[in-house]
Order: C-alpha cells, then sequence, then structure tokens
C-alpha cells in the first residue's frame, strides 16, 4: 500500500535573512541538511525546543519560506518556484500560534469563508464549505457570533475551521496549544484526533510530549537538525536524551518509564487512561 | 501584616443588558511570605480578583484591606496600597515601553518618588532577582528574547519593592525550562518574606508549589485550602472547565478503581505506592 | 474594561427588520442623501420633522430608541458648546440682556440650529453602522466604489482595511485598558499635572500598542497569505450583495421625502 507523498524535504538549508551577517550570536542556520518526506493521512508531530528550527521547517509546507539550500517539494510542485504557491496553499493549509492576529472576520462564518472566498468559488460551495468546516470544529453554535467574544481555545479552533473550509489534504499547526490553556488545548487536540480519521494529514509543531499521545509519527529538530524519526510508541520505547535536545519529560511519562523499567503492566503510550486500565487490570 | 478579603463582590457594566456577576462572596487572608494560587476557568473572575488587591477596581461588595488599610473611593492611601501590592498581567512583556531595559525597570520607583541616588540600586537588585544579565542593562527591551523580556517586566514590578507580588498567568507561553526558572524565582522571594498570589488555569504548579489555594467558579469560590485538601475536593466535586493534571486525574481514577494510591500531584508517591503494592 | 465601559460607537446591533435586510448600498445612498438634507436645514421646526424620521426608522429597524439616542453621547458636549457660542456671541435683535450677555433672536435660531445639526448628523450616520453588518458595510463600499477600481481607485483594499480595523477595535479596546491597568501598577497617573504631563503619561501606553499593533500587521498578513488572499482580483462572496425591490422603492421615497422636507423648510425661512 504506497502512500501518496504530500511533502518531501531534500538536504534542506535555511538561514534567517540579516542573520548570516551574524547579529544576535545566530550566525548558525535555522534548518541544517533537513531531509524527510511526509505520506497521505500522516499525523506528524514535531518536537523541539524553542530555536530548534521546527516553526523555520512548518513555514516551508507552505511555501511561506523558500529553502536557502536543497529543496521542498509539496505535492510535486517545488517551493522555489513563486508561481507554484498559489497552488501549494491550496494543498496545504496552516493554523499559528496566536490565536488573534489569524482572525479576519467581524463575524464567526465570515472569517471561516476568508479562504475560500479567496479562491473564487461560487456561494453556494463557500457557504457548503463554511457549515462544514464550523462543524468539524465543534463552532456550529457559534457562527453568528462576533469573533472578538471567542475565547481563546475557540479562536484557534475558528483558525482551523478557517483551513479545514480551503480544503486542503493537508494541515499544518504551528505550535497551535502555546497560548492556550488545558481546557483549550484538549478541544484542539480532539478536533484533530477527529481530522485524523477522516485521512486528513496533519503536521503538528509543538513542545509538549503529552500532545502526540494520537500521533502516527514523531520527528524531533535539535538546533536546526532532525535527531530522531520514527512512529510513536517507538519514541516512547527508546530511551531518548530528551532533556539533551530541550524537550520536557511530563511527569506521567516519568512515571511511565519507572514503572516499566520496573517491568510493571504498562500501556504503549502513556495516557491516564491507558495508564489506569494497565494498572488496573 | 496580610491582605484580607471579605465577602468581596463585583459585577460587571451594572444596569445594563450586558450585565455580568464577575464575583460573588470571596473571602480569603493572604499573609505576606506565603504562597497562594487562584485557579479556576477562563471568566471565573481571577483576572478581576487580582485587578482589586492593588486597587484598580474597587470594592463594590465586602472590603479588601493591605496591611490594614482599607481600599475605598478616594482613600488617600490608594498609591501607598499600589506600591506595595506589585501587579503582574499575563502576557507582562507588551507593556515594556522604554529605549532601555535600565529604563524600563526604573519606570516605576520613578514614579514612585524614590529618591534618585537611590534608583541604580534598585534597579540592579530588581535586575537580579529577576534573572536578568547586568550586560542586558543598556540595551533596548524590544531586541530581547522572549524569556528575556518577560523577566524584564516582571523585574520593572519588583523595582517597586513591593511586600506582595500578585501575578496573573506568569507562566503563559512559556517552554518548560523557562517555567521552572520563573517558579524558582517566585519561591526564592517568597522566602525572602514576599506574599505571592499567582492566578492560574494550570493546576500543575498551584498543587507543587502553593501553601493555599482558592478555586473559583463561576465568580464564586468553590474551595480554599491547602493543595491535599482542594485535590481531594476536586476529586468528589469537579469544577466544571478546571483540568486536573496527569499525575492526580490518574490518582483518582486509579483510588477510583481500587488501588491504594495517595491523592497527589508528586509522580514519586504514585511509583511509590504502586510498586509497594503486591502484583 | 474599566476605561471603555460605556461605548456603543454605533456599533452593530444584530436584528431581524427590514431596515437590518436592505441592501447596504442603497442604505449608504439613502444616509448621505439624509445628511445632505440635515445640512440644508434651516427652519428650527424642521427638526421635529427630522426627529419623526428617525423615530420611524428606528421603530423600522426594531431598535430600542435609549440605544439609537446614546449614539449621539459622543457629541453631545460639542453639540451644547457649538450651541452656546452661537447663543452668547451672535448680534442681533435682542431678546434678553443680562449685564454685558445679550442672546439675540438670531442667536437662539442658529444655536437651536447648529446645535440640532450635528447631534442628527451623528444620530442618522450612526443609524447605518448600526444597522449593518462591518463586512456588509465594507462590501457595500467596495462595490459602490469598484467601477473607480479601474482607474486605480483601490476600492477593495480600502474595503479590507475598513473590515480589518472594525474586527480588531475591541479587541484594541482592550489591550489599551491592560496596559492602561500595567502602567498604573507601575505607579503612572494618568490623571495628574497639566496637558503636556497627561499627554506624556500616555507614551507607555502607546508605544506598546503600537508594537503590538506592527506585530499583528506582520502575523494577519502571513495568516492571509496563507488562506490564499491575493487582493481583490478574483474574489467572491458567500452572500453576495443583492438589490432587492425594497431596495429601489427606498432609493425613491428617501429622496423624495427628503426633497419635500427641504422645499417645505424653504417655504417656512
Amino acid at each position: 500500500m504506497s502512500r501518496k507523498t504530500v511533502c518531501e524535504l531534500r538536504d534542506l538549508t535555511y538561514v534567517y535573512p540579516g542573520e548570516a551577517a551574524g547579529d544576535r550570536d545566530h550566525c548558525r542556520p535555522a534548518l541544517r541538511g533537513v531531509s524527510l518526506s511526509i505520506s497521505e493521512g500522516e499525523w506528524v508531530a514535531l518536537l523541539g525546543a524553542n530555536g530548534s528550527g521546527k516553526s523555520t521547517l512548518a513555514k516551508h509546507l507552505n511555501a511561506l519560506l523558500v529553502p536557502t539550500q536543497g529543496d521542498c517539494v509539496v505535492y510535486g510542485l517545488n517551493t522555489r518556484d513563486g508561481e507554484n504557491a498559489y497552488q501549494i496553499r491550496s494543498t496545504v493549509a496552516m493554523v499559528f500560534q496566536n490565536p488573534e492576529n489569524q482572525i479576519v472576520g467581524t463575524v464567526v462564518e465570515e472569517d471561516t469563508a476568508f479562504g475560500p472566498e479567496n479562491l473564487g468559488l461560487p456561494s453556494g460551495e463557500i457557504a457548503r464549505r463554511v457549515d462544514q468546516a464550523l462543524c468539524d470544529a465543534g463552532l456550529a453554535e457559534k457562527r453568528g457570533k462576533p469573533t472578538y467574544t471567542l475565547s481563546g481555545g475557540e479562536k484557534q479552533r475558528l483558525a482551523v475551521a478557517g483551513a479545514l473550509a480551503m480544503n486542503t489534504p493537508c494541515l499544518v499547526l504551528d505550535e497551535p496549544t502555546a497560548m492556550l490553556d488545558p481546557e483549550g488545548r484538549s478541544e484542539l487536540l480532539d478536533v484533530l484526533g477527529r481530522l485524523h480519521e477522516t485521512g486528513k494529514t496533519i503536521v503538528y509543531i509543538t513542545h509538549r510530549l503529552e500532545e502526540i499521545a494520537g500521533c502516527d509519527r514523531a520527528l524531533i529538530l535539535h538546533e536546526g537538525r532532525i535527531v530522531w524519526d520514527g512512529s510513536v510508541p517507538d519514541l516512547f520505547l527508546s530511551d531518548l536524551p530528551f532533556k539533551e535536545w530541550g524537550i520536557d519529560v511530563p511527569p506521567l511519562f516519568s512515571l511511565w518509564r519507572d514503572l516499566k523499567s520496573e517491568s510493571r503492566p504498562v500501556p504503549p503510550i502513556p495516557t491516564v487512561a491507558a495508564m489506569a486500565d494497565a494498572l488496573c487490570r | 501584616m496580610s491582605i484580607t478579603v471579605k465577602n468581596l463582590g463585583h459585577t460587571y457594566h451594572p444596569g445594563t443588558p450586558l450585565e455580568t456577576r464577575s464575583l460573588q462572596n470571596i473571602s480569603f487572608d493572604f499573609p505576606r511570605g506565603t504562597w497562594l494560587s487562584v485557579a479556576g476557568h477562563t471568566g471565573s473572575g481571577k483576572s478581576t480578583l487580582a485587578q482589586h488587591l492593588n486597587g484598580i477596581i474597587l470594592p463594590m461588595e465586602g472590603t479588601v484591606t493591605v496591611d490594614g488599610m482599607a481600599l475605598k473611593e478616594k482613600t488617600p492611601d490608594l498609591r501607598e496600597i499600589r506600591r506595595r501590592v506589585g501587579l503582574v498581567f499575563q502576557y507582562p512583556e507588551q507593556q515594556l515601553f522604554a529605549e532601555t531595559v535600565y529604563e524600563e525597570i526604573a519606570f516605576a520607583p520613578q514614579n514612585w518618588g524614590t529618591p534618585g541616588d537611590e534608583i541604580p540600586g534598585r534597579v540592579a537588585a530588581a535586575a537580579a532577582a529577576a534573572g536578568l544579565d547586568e550586560s542586558l542593562m543598556g540595551r533596548s527591551p524590544f531586541q530581547l528574547s522572549g524569556g528575556e523580556k518577560r523577566k524584564t517586566a516582571i523585574a520593572s514590578v519588583l523595582s517597586s519593592k513591593p511586600d506582595y507580588l500578585v501575578l496573573d498567568e506568569p507562566t503563559a507561553g512559556l517552554d518548560s525550562f523557562s517555567r521552572r526558572e520563573l517558579t524558582e524565582l517566585l519561591s526564592r522571594l517568597k522566602k525572602a518574606g514576599m506574599g505571592i498570589l499567582l492566578i492560574t488555569h494550570d493546576l500543575d504548579i498551584a498543587l507543587s508549589m502553593s501553601d493555599e489555594i482558592l478555586v473559583l467558579d463561576g465568580g464564586r469560590q468553590a474551595v480554599l485550602g491547602s493543595p491535599g485538601e482542594v485535590l481531594a475536593h476536586l476529586g468528589a466535586k469537579p469544577v466544571p472547565g478546571l483540568r486536573l493534571p496527569d499525575i492526580p486525574a490518574l490518582s483518582l481514577l486509579l483510588r477510583q478503581r481500587g488501588r491504594d494510591v495517595p491523592i497527589s500531584w508528586d509522580w514519586r508517591e504514585i511509583k511509590k505506592a504502586l510498586l509497594r503494592s503486591a502484583k | 474594561m474599566k476605561f471603555f465601559n460605556n461605548l456603543t460607537f454605533g456599533q452593530y446591533v444584530p436584528s431581524e427588520s427590514p431596515v437590518h435586510s436592505l441592501d447596504p448600498r442603497c442604505k449608504i445612498a439613502a444616509v448621505l442623501v439624509i445628511l445632505t438634507g440635515i445640512f440644508m436645514a434651516k427652519h428650527p421646526a424642521v427638526f421635529i420633522a427630522w426627529g419623526i424620521l428617525l423615530a420611524g426608522l428606528t421603530l423600522g429597524a426594531r431598535l430600542p430608541f435609549s440605544l439609537v439616542l446614546r449614539s449621539a453621547k459622543p457629541v453631545l458636549i460639542l453639540a451644547l458648546i457649538t450651541a452656546s457660542i452661537h447663543i452668547f456671541f451672535t448680534k442681533g435683535n435682542p431678546l434678553v440682556s443680562l449685564g454685558f450677555i445679550t442672546i439675540t433672536s438670531e442667536g437662539l435660531f442658529l444655536a437651536v440650529n447648529m446645535g440640532f445639526r450635528l447631534i442628527f448628523l451623528v444620530l442618522f450616520a450612526s443609524f447605518l453602522t448600526l444597522t449593518t453588518r462591518p463586512m456588509e458595510l465594507a462590501d457595500g463600499l467596495e462595490r459602490l466604489f469598484s467601477p473607480f477600481a479601474r482607474f486605480g481607485f483601490p476600492a477593495h483594499e480600502l474595503a479590507m482595511m475598513m473590515t480589518i480595523a472594525l474586527r480588531f477595535i475591541p479587541t484594541l479596546l482592550e489591550e489599551t485598558d491592560r496596559i492602561m491597568k500595567a502602567q498604573l501598577a507601575r505607579g503612572a497617573s494618568f490623571d495628574r499635572g497639566g496637558l503636556w504631563k497627561r499627554l506624556k503619561a500616555f507614551i507607555p501606553v502607546l508605544i506598546p500598542l503600537f508594537v503590538i499593533v506592527f506585530q499583528r500587521a506582520e502575523d494577519l498578513a502571513i495568516a492571509m497569505e496563507a488562506r490564499n488572499y491575493r487582493g481583490g482580483r478574483g474574489r467572491t462572496r458567500m452572500t453576495p450583495l443583492r438589490w432587492k425591490a425594497a431596495d429601489t422603492a427606498v432609493l425613491i421615497l428617501v429622496p423624495a421625502a427628503i426633497f419635500l422636507l427641504v422645499y417645505a423648510d424653504r417655504s417656512l425661512s
């Protein structure tokens, strides 16, 4: 069963303009020789500390940034060619970290319609997409509400709805939970879980290990390089130097790891529900 | 010496269609040298409560007393109270405006009328307390990294030499390393005699660092007590919108299913209990 | 939101009314005609007719009177000042004399005229924003000015700027409020000292706001690009503007009514 390649990075190096001159001690590239390929339907987690290059990598996936060296190819289109940007962004939608600074519309459904309106679709089609997107993001009852009345978590789900209305097969989220409270985080992850089940390709960037439980695959970035690439269960099984990579180990994971080393029954992935089940059998 | 809140109540937009009761009947005592966390879901009134403590909002119902000085309309003590109760808002780096980090931190003592020759000392002390390197003093605050900006903002409140420090979600948006740095800083300040009041919707820090926790639910006081008491209460009567962190949630779940583990936020205690019990 | 508690600024109030469902282009044109009519108001008695028109529109829009009248609050003081200036400083036939202050009939006439003119201008103008969704308003303006786009007039860009500005006003107010409170907590004072000192006191509020706004502009531009925004070219609408019979009716009746009003006004003067 060969799945379509959504995007492929070949030996990608990126240096931020202005930093090549060596200001602020940052004369090193944000990304160094990164090669990876993401297939359709995968939910890939991209982990790393602040400054590891994960945001930079994300912005290459929808041609917001173009590699300094190497290539980024999305659905067969090379991002170097500026003409491809429009087409690429019709296949890869992006949600950013700050919930406030992504919302354009004054009313929820107007904001969700923004993307499809840019695509020049007929109004009936736009309305259909907005309906579906708001439903998928769990915001259907809020469709007529002014956007400033939404909570942080709701605004972030609105950004997801806006991305969904573009009907792109791939969704990239750049630290979407960084500014959310625990409730907002969990609601967003629920929405993504449902989307994953419908076959959407999701690239999810975070520095929190506890958020990757639903992902298929994890990539770890450290100082601009990929230091690990494998399945999520393998990530938990391997004895990885998280601290060295600046990734915090959540308490639940520490517990899971210690219990495992004492040969106690533990689930393949440390989540509260799974741990309780495993320990109480 | 403490901040005492009695039967505090507050309503936004009274007498209009937008009228909302944001606080109802809140009472607690917050002595210097202790750490009180105020937890609750978004919109439960935590920020409104914080703004009462230094007089930015004056009590509509009930009283707020700081070191014996009551907060009320036209009180002559208002400026003194405001100096004693430092307030750090969420994402405090958004309040930076000065040309240099030094000036940013000097802003508060200048406003309070601190004698000019004392100010450099105040700035240095505040910067050191916040973990800011001396080399940053002459830089523009806008050139700093996110973490440094936040430390600058906190230092700019510490330079008032407050006796109480109220912080609204100070760890928002921080990675785990910065978060640890910040909680250690607050711990040091508490040991030096400052009263620390932490507003949060993240119970992790509240449970591990506080002497007492006040939980708000829709503007009302749900529970006030030690972390252990609060955790036990939340286990029995969960508050909507306030999630328990993973370890306490797991401990409660295990207890529900008959395992003998303490209700705890410390994963090592859970581990000990689980390893102790027979297979 | 201590400092900005009572603003209406004519902000949109949702309602299912015949006025609300009119095409925004029609409403914009009608309001322009009305405003022109008010400018030509001469006789004080004609303001009674304007008041009746406003009352009728308020009923038609199914809005509470208090809400509509509140929109005039910001200019109330200005109107009173204007009226006072006219009352006390106009030369003409004296009515009342108090020491060296003489109130003339011309003065009274002008005071009523200018004062009410200002108030009614604001009331009718804010009526437009009260009954039209901001995005609809922007759409309406964009469509009205799009013929000029051929000559380089940035109709779409202006409309987009307007929508985004409106979308962020409540957010900016909240942020201003928060920054002011943060500076208050650091000992700043906004109500002390002379004018210069007070203006200076706002620097620690304005600079952070500017920083927020510029960062926001950058982030928003990136987010819009990511959603394939390329300006107005080829853009469609989820709810495109549809001109209905009611709109034509209004566009015939309103100018006719205003014409009659102005005619009656002139005959009376």
